[in-house]
């Protein structure tokens, strides 16, 4: 059984139709990319499958369970975490406050703990900590831990954007263009991470990704959506010399 | 240009200078304020009668004696608001109680507060923390007992910045607009009453009473969860519709909410309707609206310092991320609506036992504003800014009383000035850690040798 599967999924804006007949599947472990022309609906499948839209048709099998309708925190709590294309983080809140609050979903002492400082409270706290401080260190930014995330330069940012994604302890990553706005050297980094994570965690990981090599050199498998449909997919050979994904990117030779 | 930096020297010059005055002071423990405190307020109910008497004051000043000085408000040239020699008087007074001992005791019990305070921290954080609210009850209760206004004003500091707090947790925490914190004062404070009146008290509206009034003070902090329960079921009404949405409608249904609450209570011909509602037993006492208070910042500290209360800051900051990130945004905006009218609740269950008089009037848009004020004033998203926010505006609006109307063009004037300087308030997002608070101030000696 596949760790996510997607069938048949379509969606509609009112009359437009954003996502139509898209299919995924993804093993535990594997790396997935999807890429595209801007405006193809590459970001709106991401939001689909992690709850934030409710697809119109379609399922969508987390470990083999539907998860069509059910709210994005709870999705993610069952193991799907993500980061953003435009790095959603919380401007007041210090770094490692970030990381602390992608473990909300395992904590357990509830309101009186929250209200009343229990020893319980205490004890899932300090373990958050831990939890949270260990993969700062891992991601190279727990010297940042207690500044406030919008002090830092981009590229951290980003890294830190990556270990709150991991506090969610997802099985399956989705990468949102992880690559956005960063320089040659940057990017390298970045791949070197999410190398990193992937053997880490033996995560599944899927990411929209702009730059060709990154997706050339990091994904196993490769789908192109253009309009909202998938026109191509196939291993990155395979989708470099796709005559429709070139015409999509580059667009139609005119006939002489 | 030229004049601008002039400018900026000059205020650089006077930071320096405030630098250099208050690094004497640096090492002042909380320990050290509190007992400088109970120095103070031992004094002036020692000698405090007398040196106002020996310097012809009538009687003794109240609040530092604004009252006094403001007493014959004159907008014209040269301003003198009392003879002169009455001011002076007013000045020797707190000079001579106040700001000498204040300087004097503060700076030379250093060490020993120091050494009491590292004492106290050693044993546990608990324990220290109990006998620094305790000096502070100390203090504060010899200080308000030369004079009833005086412990009238403190009263009704102390539920204020129970409200500032509780605001402070859905404008500052939460980052949503909610103008229906008079509504939920006004739904504790009703609450509350006729629950007290009609269980201890003979009265016209509810006949004899069910109980012997010796039992009411035990029954006090039952009706007061009351009052804030009642208060949250309210809150309930404004959090259905409203959270379904984000921004400018909570702020409308909102307000709506408080007329709506307001015009309830008017119509509401059991509880007095219009005329108010009037009666109730004395029951809110300083010590029992001290524990309330101390109560109320305590667990709102605890709330605000936990991950559920994070998830708040989580959640004005980028609602998307927070729900991606596992964060049940819907039920922690929920709980902190509620909880937040909860606290509304019981502070307005504590105003009207004060008051021992409510009327729907009193909890319309003047209300709001001052509750307003007070956390915008003191500091989003902070503890401490509301404690400071509602004591100053308080102390302020009491101390400017005689001014009459132009109080209202002096305060908003403080306001707008904190709102150009600070937009979020003297001290906005910051934590209030109270082990900090109480920790011993001076640094162990290997520390002092390698700084």
């Amino acid at each position: 059984m596949p760790l996510l599967e997607v069938k048949q999924m379509t969606h509609y804006f009112g009359g437009l139709r954003a996502v139509h007949d898209f299919n995924l599947s993804i093993e535990k472990g594997e790396i997935r990319g999807l890429i595209g022309p801007n405006g193809a609906g590459k970001s709106t499948v991401f939001n689909l499958i992690t709850g934030i839209y409710t697809p119109t048709e379609g399922e969508v099998l987390l470990n083999g369970k539907n998860i069509v309708g059910v709210p994005p925190h709870k999705i993610a709590a069952m193991g799907l975490g993500r980061t953003f294309q435009n790095l959603r983080l919380w401007r007041h809140m210090t770094v490692l406050e970030h990381v602390k609050m992608a473990r909300f979903s395992k904590l357990t002492y509830g309101l009186v703990g929250a209200f009343f400082d229990t020893r319980e409270r205490r004890r899932q706290e300090a373990e958050s900590e831990k939890i949270a401080r260990e993969l700062l260190q891992l991601l190279g930014v727990h010297n940042v831990a207690d500044e406030l995330v919008t002090n830092l330069p981009y590229g951290v940012q980003r890294r830190v954007e990556m270990a709150r994604a991991l506090a969610v302890e997802p099985q399956i990553l989705f990468l949102d263009e992880p690559t956005a706005g960063m320089n040659p050297e940057e990017l390298t980094e970045m791949m070197s991470i999410i190398r990193q994570v992937h053997q880490e965690f033996g995560l599944a990981i899927f990411l929209i990704e702009h730059r060709m090599k990154f997706v050339m050199e990091l994904c196993e498998h490769i789908q192109t959506l253009v309009f909202g449909e998938v026109i191509a997919e196939g291993t990155p050979e395979e989708i470099q010399h796709n005559p429709k994904v070139i015409e999509a990117y580059l667009g139609a030779e005119v006939e002489t | 240009m030229s004049e601008k930096s002039t400018r900026s020297i000059r205020l650089g010059r006077l930071r320096q200078i405030l630098h250099r005055l208050t690094a004497h002071f640096k090492d002042v423990p909380a320990m050290g304020w509190l007992l400088t405190g109970l120095v103070i307020a031992l004094l002036e109910k020692v000698a405090g009668p007398s040196l106002a008497y020996l310097l012809g004051l009538s009687k003794l000043p109240a609040l530092f004696g604004s009252l006094i000085v403001f007493a014959k408000p004159s907008f014209h040239f040269p301003f003198i608001f009392n003879d002169l020699t009455t001011i002076g008087a007013v000045l020797i007074y707190d000079l001579v109680i106040y700001v000498i001992p204040l300087l004097l005791v503060s700076r030379y019990t250093i060490g020993f507060a120091n050494k009491i305070s590292s004492m106290l921290y050693k044993k546990s954080t608990l324990i220290s923390a109990l006998v620094h609210i305790l000096l502070l009850y100390l203090v504060l209760w010899l200080w308000t007992d030369v004079s009833t206004y005086r412990a009238l004003v403190t009263r009704l500091t102390m539920i204020a910045v129970l409200i500032t707090l509780s605001l402070n947790i859905i404008n500052g925490y939460m980052g949503e607009f909610s103008a229906s914190h008079p509504g939920f004062i006004a739904v504790g404070a009703y609450a509350t009453s006729i629950f007290t009146i009609a269980m201890f008290t003979d009265s016209t509206l509810f006949g004899a009473a069910k109980l012997p009034a010796a039992l009411a003070p035990f029954f006090f902090p039952i009706a007061l969860i009351l009052g804030g329960a009642a208060a949250a079921i309210s809150a309930l009404v404004v959090a259905i519709p409203s959270f379904r949405t984000r921004g400018d409608y909570l702020a409308i249904i909102s307000l709506a909410f408080m007329f709506i609450v307001k015009s309830f209570f008017e119509n509401l011909e059991f509880a007095g309707g219009p005329r108010g509602l009037g009666g109730q037993p004395n029951l809110a006492s300083l010590p029992v609206i001290f524990f309330w208070m101390i109560l109320g910042i305590w667990i709102i500290n605890n709330f605000v310092r936990s991950t559920f209360g994070k998830a708040l800051n989580s959640v004005r900051d980028d609602e998307l991320a927070a729900d991606a990130m596992t964060v049940d945004t819907r039920q922690t905006k929920m709980t902190a609506f509620l909880f937040g009218a909860f606290w509304a609740g019981v502070a307005g269950g504590l105003l009207a036992h004060v008051l021992r008089y409510i009327n729907p009037g009193s909890f319309g848009l003047q209300k709001l504003a001052e509750v307003l004020a007070m956390v915008y004033f003191g500091g989003l998203n902070s503890v401490l800014g509301s404690i400071v926010g509602a004591v100053s505006m308080n102390l302020l609006g009491e101390a400017l009383r005689p001014l009459e109307i132009y109080k209202w063009i002096v305060i908003p004037v403080i306001l707008i000035l904190v709102m150009i300087y600070r937009p979020t308030g003297l001290i906005a997002f910051r934590e209030f850690d109270i082990e900090d608070i109480v920790k011993p101030k001076t640094q162990k000696e290997g520390d002092d040798a390698a700084s």
